[in-house]
């Protein structure tokens, strides 16, 4: 479990940075959590490895009228820590609540994972839940990506090889707004098998509204459930809703088989948990 | 003269004197150690599951800067050499021996091919990746479907893929079961899990060409078997060569077998003449270390309409992956031999067929054969309780062991024929107390009740542990010439507490105090033999080696005060650490010009058995099939405790394993004989915070008749009943579905499928 012979390089600007990703065979390299053991196992071995880490700028997390903005560079634990988050966004800390354990959540980072984008994290999940818009860098300049369009299949998104994560935008956050968040791992930390964050709104008559609901790890990549989403739009948020929209949850995934749960599992936790979720939203 | 309190350090929960050292980063293991000049082994292992080899191709290997030598099946001679069976070594298995590299075939994923030696550990792995391996695949051989249908033979002299049949008898089966009201017959299945230690194996070996020395450091378990398998590989005088035990984080049955490694890399020390280090990663490990379980059992119970046992009859079938290795009898035989564990079940003829397979070949684990056994035979008892309208507490009660009825002899096995008694016990004493504890009466109510949205159940059952393996085991006592006390042994230490358990026995039959005695173990210098530590052995065979050297060196140091004083050695007698004749007296301290020196042997043929009797209370989550462990209780006889705060942290470990076995742990195989679990994140296993409410209580109701200490091998044992336990209290549970598992793990998909085919038949 030794790394195959690279380079390394530490710039201190993106514009270096990109530069740097088309000269060879290069990957950024964030928190490493999911790099390095790739490489260890030696399934990549790329010629050179860009680290952010002494890049400026990067890290901010930053609240204003636009919304929340995380830095490619902020870590799970800045997230856990930041105690205007907990009111700012509800949603995004129960979810990173669930990611990874306590060392890993040290170093592991947000663009890491939008970066990186296994179908069962947690971050890709809030980004496509929240409709959050992904900035990028490249020899192209500046770009940014609706998460709905990012993410487009296991380990797979919108990312050139020589564009760079600098920073997501989730929209702001209402405070009467009512999430839920749950998901369903083997272990605590372990990647979840199944997963869902959702969101809505409720009328002045009492109605659900601009209803939100994402899945991971049920699918190849994370996405919002948008006929799970019809289900509840325009209904008294009951019992009975939830249970539609759980069950049209359950019929809009196409979830994976692997070692650890087969795809007719993994639907019946999507519908388990999506009448979860907005059990908890309700409350 | 004051009066002296004899010391009682036995029975007291002194701390671990090892934890010090643990605790400040000051434990010394295999990777911390370097010799100057070493060099780096890396293995490279077959791809395939099983094939011929066509072709081995080192050369662009070899070229690579850095690399020392590429070694091959060739290099060891016309034949390399192969690991014979350190327990049941029966001739009949010698064809299913592991060369120590692959030769001729290939027969799992995994197999030792080729050693590489380089300058470090990075460029030997990055010359893996030159070597050329052709070989031509034959199917793979992954259960019992596809060793029976026997598309191919591993062993093609063999003929067949069924290496060994175990029978194991008592009574008549027959008989019983032609008579029997009631007969309760199933499948049932354990998968392939294994010990995982904390750190994977590792050896440091270093060949000293000038005085043809041998010396090899990471040595475990048993030094002594290693060190005369190991010179018959190297073919050299086995005193020719020095094991040294560093610290170890577990061993559970796996650590310090012999693997091929363990002639590998001395071997490779020898042909490059440096020293060479070889650490295991964990992909290796889970790859190359003893897999274990893996049985699929066709098992029948009989029984008379009053619940009570007559009689056990069935076939076995283990899955003993490629090789059988240095003690890959043991499970499979303990299955047919144990399966009765603490009732009396007179009637039994169970037989195992050992099957190879091309998965990693298997071995011990805590509890080899007994937590896949007593799985079965707990499964079939509350499937019997549910089919005679029985309470499950009642027909278990009645069919216990009564102390009246020892020693009681247990099913005979064969062809490595073994006979064993149990020893001693209040069986019914011991479960009516786990009964009492758990509160079994008030929590029965909750059984099968839907609470929150999840159904509760309960479960019982009792085990028997075996401990206490012969033939013998040496102790050397050596009164230093500044008075303090140096012991030498045998057994080894895998993290069991060894040292102070030892300073304590020892402390109590010298009578001296704990910081004046050393303990020495498991290196091959120290004494002249040593068996070492398995089946739950070492504090009853190595502390009673103490006991029988104490009374030795007693001697001894009558006579040399004696000899101080100018009396005869009847006249003097031992106070503290001093010599007294009269009012004169002489210390411990300058007692004689050389070190007093002393050795004794403990010599046992009979095993002691710990039992008890454990209780469990979990809820399902029909909506996942996640299973919750609400409370884990476990109450066990050890005869004599030692230490109550070490063998509390065994009993705690052990259950806490056994529920990973459960739950959670897994060696899956595609259909291509590839190992699907290669890493901590795919093999689950159980971490600090999954079970948090087990409790375990430890009792000295009878003590062991075959030893001078009374004590029966313990701390081990937790992990035997705890799959059949919470398997049953899953099933009591969803009873209102009228779901039965029959098979480990139960993972949440698992469970979650049960109760989803109970709901379509209910339907
Ligand atoms: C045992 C374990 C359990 C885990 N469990 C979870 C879990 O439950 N949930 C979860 O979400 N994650 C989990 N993780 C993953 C962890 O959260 C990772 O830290 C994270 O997914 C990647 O972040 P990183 O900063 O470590 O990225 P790195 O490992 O440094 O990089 C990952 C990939 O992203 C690329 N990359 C990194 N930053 C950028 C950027 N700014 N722009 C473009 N590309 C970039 C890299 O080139 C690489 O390809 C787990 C990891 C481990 C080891």
């Amino acid at each position: 479990m030794k790394l195959s012979p690279v380079r390394y390089a530490a710039p201190t600007s993106v514009e270096e940075a990109v530069a740097l990703l088309a000269t060879c065979d290069a990957k950024i390299i964030s928190g490493g959590q999911s790099l390095m053991p790739i490489m260890a196992f030696r399934l990549a071995s790329p010629e050179l490895l860009v680290d952010l880490k002494k890049i400026k700028g990067l890290g901010d997390i930053v609240l204003d009228s636009e919304g929340l903005h995380l830095g490619a560079k902020v870590k799970w634990i800045e997230i856990e820590t930041d105690v205007r988050l907990k009111t700012a966004h509800p949603l995004l800390t129960k979810a990173i609540e669930h990611v990874a354990h306590y060392q890993i959540r040290n170093r592991g980072t947000v663009g890491g994972s939008l970066a990186h984008a296994d179908p069962a994290s947690e971050m890709p999940a809030i980004a496509a839940c929240c409709d959050a818009v992904i900035s990028v860098v490249g020899s192209g300049g500046l770009r940014k990506i609706n998460a709905a369009d990012f993410f487009v299949g296991a380990l797979q998104t919108r990312l050139e090889p020589d564009e760079i994560i600098v920073k997501i935008l989730l929209p702001p956050w209402p405070a009467t707004r009512r999430w839920g968040f749950q998901e369903f791992s083997r272990r605590r930390g372990d990647f979840a098998l199944a997963g869902i964050a959702a969101y809505f709104d409720v009328e002045p008559d009492g109605r659900a509204t601009n209803a939100h609901i994402a899945v991971f790890g049920a699918s190849d990549y994370q996405r919002r459930l948008t006929g799970a989403e019809a289900e509840l739009n325009g209904k008294k948020p009951t019992a009975d809703t939830f249970a539609a929209a759980a069950r049209a949850a359950a019929a809009e995934v196409d979830p994976p088989s692997d070692i650890h749960a087969p795809a007719d599992y993994r639907r019946a936790l999507v519908e388990t948990l999506t009448g979860r979720a907005l059990a908890d939203a309700n409350r | 003269m004051t009066l002296r309190q004899p010391n009682s350090f036995v029975g007291r929960p002194v701390e671990r004197i090892e934890d010090l050292r643990f605790l400040r980063g000051k434990g010394f293991y295999i990777s911390d150690l370097s010799r100057p000049n070493q060099l780096h082994a890396v293995i490279f292992r077959s791809p395939e599951a099983h094939g011929r080899i066509k072709r081995i191709g080192i050369e662009r290997a070899r070229a690579l800067k850095g690399v020392h030598a590429v070694i091959i099946a060739s290099d060891l001679g016309p034949t390399p050499p192969h690991i014979p069976l350190r327990l049941q070594p029966l001739p009949e298995l010698v064809p299913f021996h592991q060369p120590m590299l692959a030769f001729e075939k290939v027969r799992y994923v995994g197999e030792p091919v080729a050693v590489v030696v380089a300058d470090t550990a990075a460029i030997a792995e990055d010359a893996l990746e030159l070597i050329e391996l052709d070989i031509e695949t034959l199917p793979a051989i992954t259960g019992r479907a596809s060793a029976e249908a026997a598309q191919s033979v591993l062993f093609e002299g063999h003929g067949s893929n069924e290496a060994l049949v175990w029978t194991a008898v008592r009574g008549n089966a027959d008989a019983a079961f032609a008579k029997a009201d009631l007969i309760i017959k199933d499948t049932f299945r354990v998968q392939r899990h294994a010990a995982m230690f904390m750190e994977p194996r590792g050896f440091v070996a270093e060949w000293q060409a000038d005085t043809q020395r041998m010396q090899v450091w990471g040595a475990a378990k048993v030094a002594w078997a290693n060190r005369r398998i190991l010179a018959t590989a190297l073919q050299i005088d086995e005193h020719a060569i020095d094991m040294f035990e560093l610290d170890v984080g577990g061993g559970f049955g796996s650590r310090g077998e012999f693997y091929p490694e363990d002639y590998l890399i001395p071997a490779a020390a020898r042909i490059v003449g440096r020293p060479v280090k070889w650490i295991e990663d964990r992909r290796e490990h889970l790859m190359c270390a003893n897999h274990a379980r893996d049985i699929e059992c066709n098992v029948e119970m009989a029984l008379s309409k009053d619940g009570l046992i007559l009689g056990l009859r069935g076939m076995s079938y283990s899955d003993n992956g490629a090789y059988l290795r240095t003690n890959g009898s043991v499970g499979p035989r303990n299955i047919s031999q144990f399966m009765s564990g603490p009732y009396k079940i007179e009637n039994i003829h169970l037989q195992t067929t050992m099957l190879t397979t091309n998965k990693t070949p298997s071995g011990t684990f805590r509890g080899p054969g007994r937590f896949e056994t007593d799985f079965v035979r707990e499964r079939l008892i509350d499937l019997a309780a549910s089919q005679l309208g029985m309470d499950r507490a009642v027909i278990r009660r009645k069919n216990l062991v009564r102390d009246e009825d020892m020693p009681y002899p247990l099913a005979t096995i064969t062809p490595y024929e073994s006979v064993t008694d149990l020893d001693s016990g209040d069986y019914p004493a011991v479960f009516d107390l786990c009964m009492t504890e758990f509160g079994w009466a008030e929590k029965s109510a909750l059984a099968g009740k839907l609470i929150d949205g999840r159904y509760h159940g309960i479960a019982i059952g009792s085990f028997i542990e075996g401990g206490a393996a012969g033939p013998k085991e040496d102790a050397r006592l050596v009164l230093e010439l500044d008075g303090t006390l140096t012991v030498y042994l045998g057994s080894s230490a895998v993290g069991q507490g060894l040292q102070t358990i030892m300073t304590q026995i020892t402390a109590d039959a010298m009578e001296m105090p704990f910081d004046q005695i050393r303990v020495l173990h498991g290196s091959t210098s120290h004494v002249k033999d040593g068996f070492g530590s398995y089946h739950s052995r070492s504090t009853v065979m190595g502390g009673s080696a103490i006991l029988l050297a104490a009374e030795k060196l007693k001697d001894k140091i009558c006579e040399a005060g004696a000899a101080a004083l100018g009396c005869a050695k009847e006249q003097v007698l031992i106070d503290g650490q001093t010599v007294r004749h009269g009012d004169r007296s002489v210390s411990f301290a300058g007692l004689s010009p050389e070190p007093i020196d002393v050795e004794a042997s403990f010599f046992n043929k009979k095993y002691t058995y710990a039992y008890g009797t454990q209780a469990a209370h979990v809820s399902v989550d029909p909506g996942t099939g996640h299973v919750r462990v609400h409370e884990y209780l476990s109450v066990e006889d050890v005869g004599r405790m030692i230490n109550p705060l070490t063998l509390h942290g065994q009993a705690i470990g052990a259950i806490v394993q056994g529920l990973g076995g459960t739950f959670l742990e897994h060696l899956i195989y595609d259909e291509n004989g590839q190992l699907q679990t290669g890493s901590l994140a795919d093999y689950l296993l159980p971490t600090a915070s999954d079970f948090p409410k087990i409790r375990a209580i430890t009792l000295e109701l009878k003590p062991s008749p075959n030893n001078p200490l009374g004590a029966k091998g313990a701390g081990e044992g937790g992990i035997i009943p705890v799959g059949g336990i919470i398997t049953n209290a899953v099933a009591n549970a969803l009873s209102s579905l009228g779901v039965e598992p029959m098979e480990l793990p139960l993972s949440p998909s698992r469970v979650w499928k049960l109760i989803d085919d109970a709901r379509k038949r209910i339907v």
